[in-house]
């Protein structure tokens, strides 16, 4: 346990540090600990921090911290560690919904909130869609939801295909940019909509923690411990869909962060959830915002989209996962 | 404690179980016997809460089964699986204190719980092996945590399929031995158990089981006989009664041969050699 507690401590002052850092690199410089200095006196610098750095370290965190927890969530609700918020088709809903939007509907309507709203929309309405499909008298075979969430993201999939091949030149850019994920645009008022929905749903799935333990030892033995596994699943998928349904309209899609964070913590304390989760939090807004850093330092003037840095980290990952996973299966 | 009136599970149109009736009381020790196939799991399962009958009635502490929710129920009886896999890093101490999750009432593990759950662990001498990762141990190991974890959620009821599986003989002993004692305190325990000797050792009542069809009811000793065995088995068996009255049931080949040879011990055990000069004679 205290090996746990010194974990989350270690991640938690290793938050603001990444946070302070992130936010002095850049083509303006400011050294970390001048920051506060600088915040309270109205310093050179205080502009540039306020209005372009801080909106934007910050929304990577918090989009960091719960594609972590999703991940961290679903990977125990399919007591599988390959899991991601990829699979049940949050994420493609999401990219559908902004795709639509973008191509045949256009920035007139509803401003600059029209792709989020969108994306939002899709994929909340695309994992409803697949829990509906995965649902056979009244209960939701795991197995079922993870095919139901295949089949619908190649069909989410398809049409994001279609619409990239009706789109413009200039929508295309736009759809690109919006698919391949980052924080170019992030604001406060990004952050103002994306904190409240992404915090509501974090408490959601924080309290599912114990349950969450419980399920580990398979759906039946859950059952006879007391937990009401229909509940718990609805509320895990609930919670996953609003988190990273306001991830994916804050910053576009993301992936992998889901996948690695859990798995590098479960390797570093453990699998309880109790520790996991907020483990999962921390190491995951850490992970994005250092992500993003190296996105828009590394090419300078230019940036790349963070979602192809954290592609190409956690591609390699995923693959030794695998094999480690082969190897468990054929020697284990 | 349980009641069962012409309790029925059928999956599409075949019966798993049928016909049970059985009356079972506190404080007693029921042993569920019967081939592979025979329903034991399953009626243990409907018994648990888990499945509900298709057809007849099971009655709970006096209530019907159906209006007991899930928590209630976890507080009440607990329920050993036969096959049990865990695909994370959990320590076995993690998993025994979900055992503690029913009693809970979504708030957190007090000092008390973490003292129930020691003191589960010492029980079944799982307490030295707390720390590791349940994944790593073995079989056995594995077996007295998940037992451990069940004596944890301190239920009236203790439903365990199979729960001398994967283990030697003298945990086999000792966790009947448990099972026993938990009985005597005025719990009742109902377990399926393949092994006849280990469970005509301990077993107050043995339910005996063959295609989902109760077959007899009664003490190890009036239900043990060859010819019922067999006809259940469809295998001939033997039954001795030890002078301290123990029963040994053991089924009959009906083309055995008496191996002889020297008794090979220790340092002069070294077959392999023996065995590939005779395959190459041979080959």
């Amino acid at each position: 346990m205290p090996n746990r507690a010194k974990i989350l401590l270690i991640f938690g002052s290793l938050l603001p540090i990444s946070l302070c850092v992130a936010a002095g690199i850049g083509a303006y410089q400011i050294l970390p600990w001048r920051i506060p200095g600088i915040l309270l006196f109205h310093k050179d610098g205080f502009e540039v921090l306020i209005y372009v750095r801080f909106p934007r370290v910050l929304l990577s965190a918090i989009v960091g911290s719960v594609l972590a927890i999703s991940g961290a969530t679903l990977q125990g609700i399919f007591r599988n560690p390959l899991a991601d918020p990829g699979l049940i088709g949050v994420t493609a809903g999401a990219g559908l919904g902004a795709a639509i939007w973008i191509v045949l509907i256009g920035s007139g309507f509803l401003g600059i909130w029209g792709v989020p709203v969108a994306a939002f929309a899709g994929g909340v309405l695309v994992t409803i869609g697949v829990w509906k499909i995965a649902q056979t008298q009244g209960q939701v075979l795991t197995v079922t939801l993870l095919l139901a969430g295949i089949a619908l993201n190649s069909f989410a999939g398809a049409g994001i295909g279609l619409m990239t091949f009706l789109a413009d030149e200039e929508q295309l850019r736009s759809l690109t940019f919006w698919l391949l994920g980052g924080f170019g645009g992030a604001t406060w008022r990004a952050v103002a909509v994306t904190l409240p929905v992404a915090t509501v749903g974090s408490v959601v799935l924080f309290r599912l923690a114990r349950a969450l333990n419980a399920m580990s030892l398979g759906e039946s033995e859950a059952y006879h411990l007391g937990v009401s596994t229909e509940s718990l699943k609805r509320w895990a998928v609930f919670g996953v869909a609003l988190t990273v349904g306001a991830a994916v309209s804050a910053a576009g899609g993301i992936g992998f962060v889901g996948l690695v964070v859990p798995h590098l913590l479960r390797l570093m304390g453990g699998a309880d959830h109790r520790y996991l989760l907020p483990g999962s939090a921390l190491g995951g807004a850490i992970l994005l915002v250092l992500a993003d850093l190296f996105a828009r330092t590394v090419a300078v003037p230019a940036e790349l989209p963070v979602g192809v840095v954290t592609a190409l980290l956690g591609g390699p990952f995923f693959l030794w996962l695998l094999m480690r996973f082969k190897k468990e299966v054929v020697y284990g | 404690m349980v009641e069962l009136e012409g309790v029925g599970y059928r999956i599409g149109n075949k019966w798993l179980v049928r016909n049970i009736d059985l009356k079972i009381e506190a404080g007693q020790f029921w042993i569920f016997v019967g081939p592979n196939g025979a329903g034991k799991s399953t009626l243990l399962r409907l018994i648990s809460g888990e499945l509900s009958p298709t057809s007849g009635q099971i009655r709970f502490l006096g209530e019907s089964i159906s209006d007991h929710s899930p928590e209630e129920l976890a507080r009440k009886r607990a329920y050993l699986q036969q096959k049990r896999d865990v695909n994370f890093p959990f320590r076995a101490s993690e998993i025994v204190l979900l055992g503690r999750h029913p009693h809970l009432n979504g708030g957190k593990e007090s000092p008390t719980d973490l003292a129930i759950t020691w003191e589960a662990m010492k029980q079944v001498q799982a307490d030295m092996f707390a720390e590791r990762l349940y994944p790593t141990l073995s079989g056995g190991e594995a077996s007295r945590v998940d037992l451990a974890r069940i004596l944890a959620q301190e239920p009236r009821l203790f439903l365990l399929d199979e729960p001398t599986n994967h283990l030697d003989p003298r945990y086999q002993v000792q966790i009947l031995r448990l099972c026993s004692s938990i009985a005597q305190s005025g719990r009742t325990v109902i377990a399926a158990i393949h092994d006849l000797n280990i469970a005509s050792m301990y077993a107050e009542q043995v339910l005996m089981l063959r295609e989902g069809n109760p077959i007899a009811v009664g003490t190890p000793t009036l239900i043990f006989t060859p010819q019922r065995l067999e006809a259940v088995y469809d295998v001939p068996f033997e039954v001795v009664q030890l002078s301290s009255g123990q029963l040994v049931v053991v089924p009959l080949s009906s083309d055995f041969v008496p191996r002889t040879g020297g008794l090979r011990s220790g340092s002069t055990l070294s077959p392999s050699k023996h065995s590939s000069s005779r395959t190459t004679a041979a080959g």
